[in-house]
């Protein structure tokens, strides 16, 4: 197994290099100018060619993608060309709301959801079935921004329940930390709660209508014991794949919930950065992203000998 | 009902506190003196003289002071100097600065500061660049005295060094004034009246800045830039909302203090909610620009160009930017901001009366225009921009021109726009921008209105006409002669269509009704504003 996990991180190596080189390339390719960008709308042609050469970014392609993996190789990713700040701790002020924005977004989503889709798939064809699948279809259907302003304006700015924006550090006190977290994660949940749900309770169904389940239930076994222990295991290989898949969905719609609720996170840094241009700071975020999603991959690789021991590497 | 109404009703006050969750108890001293405000855009960056973005303009007007202020009339006035002498002949200026002036760290604020500060702005900056093209000597004599030899006299000295359109001739230590006017300064230590403060900077969400103690405010009342900048507040968060509905709700939720820009469209919703107060930002407002490309056909040809202003409907492009408040908008037959001295409509019956497609077709016809595309870049990204392109395109297809619409974002158009090859090989036919008012009361801060070729701004017009006044309004002795120059100038740019005004239009700046002394101007002006618990 050891040596399993020691080849998958091995492995990321390469796709990490290709990562970068990709995103490296379209970078390059797209249009736009930072130094435009930074001169303003009264530079002259010659200001904003000065910045550009004091920036490097006349250089050729090659020179700057050798000199920036050089950098990478280091653990170096460069400094913001906007902020002159290093993008590594651009990330690090951002990461924090990103992660405890997906933690409370997965922890809601995975408590809810999946007790949705076992119910669903036992009470198949009754109406709770066709609330919890409506609901799912609700869920895929509206799209995260309409979500988030409904919930805004419901709980915020009618009731008052909750902060209508903003991200206090968990330093701060664990409620002032949840408040902030509360309404986005919602936002943020509604398609992925409707993703598992909609898995677990076609994975159920097929589970429940297999031969050692009608024995459970012929041997008087309680019906939750059932549904949760028998059944679930067996169907949570399925479900664990689309929880770990389901995080590219959540890092995409990070980027639109923390616009909206105004979440200092990387998804709001991601889209500043493109909007500006600012090279070295998009790379180090796809970059991490990517790592990211390479290791949640491998975390659910391993996961399945846990759920299935038939499984091994 | 309330959150904290529901809490006390449960009584759960009690039980929070038992498992470790602080109270939600404010501070209400500390809130008071805490100012929080939504900027027009992001606080990318903290150089005003590396990157000219109003926004950096308008922060760094807190954290560094100037040797002179423009006021709420537009005149120069003392700011950090205590007086001035000018030789007869007009040519060796000289400064002596106030007593007592300190920068953040402690230290003094010396001529030789203002001499390093002075060099590095007028690399920059385009008023900079003429005195500097006239400079003979720029030395510290003193501590606290330091003068400007020229070759030429330059009269608008005060105004050049006073001016608030970016860049602004902030003073800085020298140690950081010695960077290259190319290169952005990463240490923010200025003598204004609030400090930066870096290590609660983060880009893109928040920046903060803390009262000085040892700023000294001059004895006058404050007016823009000019006199005692008295700050009643402690403490300045600046909160980057880049929705327009969030910083609305959170507004009206009392979340936030102070928002600079709400959209048209969410003011009649801050006007009926009772804790919040709305009213124009600017007068000076702002003139919207159809910008064309002088290099290449069709509008190479000055009468395309004219074809362009005899069909331009500015009612079409105000309501497409403003909605149906009147109020917010003038139509603008020419290039300077209404309500300014210099504002004259000279030369601009063309944009005035019924619009005349038919006319407009017959100088298109006779300008050679053989239906070639028109490439229209329009960044979508920007709502003035977005909204001022949809009406672009329905105008030129009704002229009967084969409209190219590049539907693209800021960035790019400010990529595009500086490309000088011909529109089907990257470059482009027209794109829309905005000016600031304030950047449109002389030919000195009004670049878009200079035609000198390729030095000129993006669509490089050329015209000697144009330049004549521009150089007759720099030698204008008085305000009779450097209005006869604008009328000249606004009527020789006109004539040559220099760009299109698309019209003048306002903004709106909300707050919360316990906040006070806030003022219109071009930039948010803190001194003076004052917050109730």
């Amino acid at each position: 197994m050891l040596g399993y996990i020691a080849r998958r991180i091995l492995a990321t190596i390469p796709v990490m290099g290709i990562v970068a080189l990709f995103v490296f390339s379209l970078l390059y390719i797209a249009p736009g100018d930072p130094a435009a960008v930074i001169a303003g709308d009264q530079a002259t042609p010659a200001d904003v060619e000065r910045i550009r050469q004091n920036l490097g970014l006349d250089r050729p392609f090659l020179v700057r993608f050798g000199e920036w993996f050089w950098h990478i190789l280091q653990g170096d990713m460069g400094k913001s060309i906007f902020t002159a700040l290093p993008v590594w701790t651009m990330i690090e002020q951002r990461i924090g709301p990103t992660v405890s924005l997906m933690i409370v977004t997965l922890l809601l989503a995975v408590t809810l959801a999946v007790p949705m889709g076992v119910l669903a798939a036992w009470k198949a064809g009754s109406w709770i079935d066709r609330v919890i699948m409506g609901f799912a279809v609700f869920g895929f259907s509206v799209p995260v921004f309409v979500v988030a302003y409904l919930l805004a304006y419901v709980f915020a700015l009618q009731l008052e329940w909750l902060p209508v924006q903003g991200y206090t550090p968990l330093s701060q006190g664990f409620w002032p930390w949840l408040e902030n977290l509360i309404l986005p994660s919602i936002a943020l949940g509604c398609v992925y709660i409707a993703l598992i749900a909609r898995i677990t309770r076609a994975t159920m169904l097929e589970v429940l209508s297999q031969d050692y389940i009608k024995t459970a239930r012929a041997k008087g076994l309680a019906q939750t014991t059932i549904l949760f222990i028998h059944a679930l295991k067996n169907a949570a290989v399925p479900i664990v794949t689309v929880i770990g898949i389901g995080i590219a969905l959540l890092i995409g719609g990070a980027v639109v919930t923390e616009s909206v609720f105004v979440i200092p996170g990387l998804g709001r840094l991601t889209i500043d950065a493109i909007l500006r241009r600012d090279y070295p700071v998009i790379q180090g975020v796809v970059l991490l992203f990517s790592f990211v999603y390479v290791l949640v991959n491998l975390v659910i690789d391993l996961l399945y000998t846990v759920l299935d021991p038939r499984i091994r590497y | 009902m309330h959150r904290r109404t529901v809490l006390k009703g449960m009584g759960a006050a009690g039980l929070i506190s038992a498992v470790g969750f602080p109270a939600p108890a404010i501070s209400q001293g500390a809130s008071a003196r805490t100012l929080r405000f939504v900027p027009q855009a992001n606080l990318a960056n903290f150089d005003p003289i590396w990157g000219t973005q109003y926004v950096v303009r308008n922060a760094s007007a807190l954290v560094w002071d100037t040797l002179y202020g423009v006021d709420s009339k537009l005149v120069p006035q003392r700011q950090m100097v205590e007086s001035e002498q000018v030789s007869s002949d007009g040519l060796t200026w000289t400064f002596k600065l106030r007593p007592g002036l300190k920068f953040h760290d402690g230290e003094p604020v010396r001529a030789k500061d203002c001499v390093a500060s002075l060099t590095r702005w007028s690399a920059r900056d385009s008023m900079g660049v003429m005195l500097k093209a006239t400079q003979k000597e720029l030395t510290a004599l003193d501590d606290r005295t330091f003068k400007w030899v020229l070759s030429k006299p330059f009269p608008k000295m005060m105004l050049a060094l006073g001016k608030n359109n970016t860049p602004v001739a902030f003073i800085m230590p020298e140690r950081i004034a010695k960077t290259d006017p190319f290169k952005q300064i990463d240490e923010y230590v200025g003598s204004g009246p609030m400090k930066f403060v870096k290590n609660e900077w983060v880009p893109g969400a928040k920046a903060v800045f803390e009262r000085f103690a040892d700023y000294k405010p001059r004895e006058e009342p404050a007016s823009w830039l000019a006199g005692g900048k008295r700050m009643l507040v402690d403490r300045i968060e600046w909160v980057i909302m880049p929705d327009p509905a969030t910083a609305s709700a959170a507004l009206q939720n009392g979340e936030i203090d102070w928002w600079e820009n709400p959209i048209a469209d969410l003011v009649p919703v801050l006007k009926r909610n009772k804790n919040v107060s709305v009213a124009i930002a600017d007068q000076l407002g702002n003139v919207g620009s159809f910008r064309m490309n002088h290099l290449y056909p069709p509008f190479s040809d000055v009468r395309a160009r004219r074809a362009v202003l005899t069909a331009l409907s500015q009612e079409d492009y105000m309501r497409a930017l403003v909605g149906s408040d009147d109020s917010l908008w003038k139509p603008l037959p020419g290039f300077f901001t209404p309500g300014t001295p210099p504002y004259t409509e000279e030369g601009g019956e063309i944009l005035k009366g019924k619009r005349d497609f038919d006319a407009a077709k017959k100088l298109l016809a006779e300008s050679g225009y053989t239906n070639q595309p028109v490439t229209c870049v329009v960044a979508q990204d920007q709502p003035i921009t977005k909204a001022q392109g949809d009406v672009t395109a329905d105008l030129l297809k009704r002229m009967g021109m084969n409209v190219d619409f590049v539907a693209t974002d800021w960035g790019t158009t400010g990529q595009r726009r500086a490309q000088k090859s011909p529109p089907g090989q990257g470059g482009w036919g027209m794109f829309h921008s905005w000016h600031a008012g304030a950047d449109c009361i002389n030919p000195a801060v009004y670049h878009a209105i200079r035609a000198s070729g390729d030095g000129s701004w993006f669509g490089w017009p050329k015209s000697e006409a144009v330049e004549a006044q521009v150089t007759a309004w720099f030698d204008a002795k008085t305000l009779d002669e450097e209005k006869a120059a604008i009328r000249k100038l606004n009527k020789a740019a006109l004539e040559h269509v220099v760009y299109a005004p698309t019209g003048f239009f306002l903004a709106y700046q909300a707050w919360r009704s316990n906040v006070s002394g806030i003022t219109q101007g071009p930039l948010p002006f803190f001194w003076g504003v004052s917050k109730k618990a």
